[in-house]
């Protein structure tokens, strides 16, 4: 189960820590995903993981695929690339969903809207 | 080669934390109480298993799992958009 690629030192650190921060990172968005008390509270959590913990742990894995093979691999940017654009359309989109579905049901959860109640001045 | 073991070991310790991370998601996912919810769960698990993917891919040096994690990426953003629109109007293709 434990195994690792043969790497030097500072790389082999230096993987472990992104590694880990990245992991750690993704874990804290999916506990705040499965602990927030609201759908609109919920939305903002995951994108930790998203956003931090893909670029960590995509840094991790360019360094180590560079430094085994000894050239530049950067191909893995591509996923962070990606995920990073996606992540805001999708919630966005989701978000919107989630709004027109809880004023079609009239729930009393909605969150307000700031600029009816104190208008601009 | 100690380093190369404290490299194993923290590699095991994040996959076993994205793991976790993938049972919160999965929890959301069967549980949520309404339907964005069990969206918005099953959007952060495919992120969460392209995640693991991604490490396993350091752990064997292999490429193969840099594409899967790719092909995850591309088609977990159309499942869910499609899904949202699906929330949002009540049918996918208009």
């Amino acid at each position: 189960m434990t195994q690792a690629p043969d790497l030097p030192g500072w790389a082999a650190i230096f993987v472990a820590i992104l590694v880990l921060a990245g992991a750690g990172i993704t874990l804290i968005g999916s506990l705040g995903l499965l602990r927030l008390k609201d759908f609109y509270e919920r939305v903002h959590a995951p994108t930790l993981g998203t956003t931090l913990g893909v670029l960590l742990i995509v840094l991790g894995s360019m360094t180590c695929f560079s430094v085994l093979e000894s050239r530049l691999l950067i191909h893995e940017i591509l996923i962070a690339l990606f995920v990073t654009l996606t992540t805001p359309v999708t919630l966005m989109l989701l978000g919107r969903a989630a709004l027109y579905r809880d004023r079609a049901a009239g729930m009393a959860t909605i969150p307000s809207d700031d600029s009816e109640r104190r208008p601009l001045e | 080669m100690t380093t190369n073991l404290i490299l194993a070991w923290a590699l095991t310790a994040a996959q076993i934390m994205l793991g976790l991370a993938m049972g919160c998601a999965a929890w959301r996912m069967f549980f949520g109480p309404r339907a964005q919810d069990r969206i918005l769960g099953l959007d952060t698990f495919y992120v969460n298993a392209m995640l693991l993917l991604l490490l396993f891919g350091i752990q064997t040096g292999r490429i193969v799992y840099f594409e899967t994690a790719l092909i995850i990426a591309l088609l977990g953003f159309v499942g869910t958009v499609a899904l949202a629109k699906f929330l949002m109007r009540g049918e996918v293709i208009e």
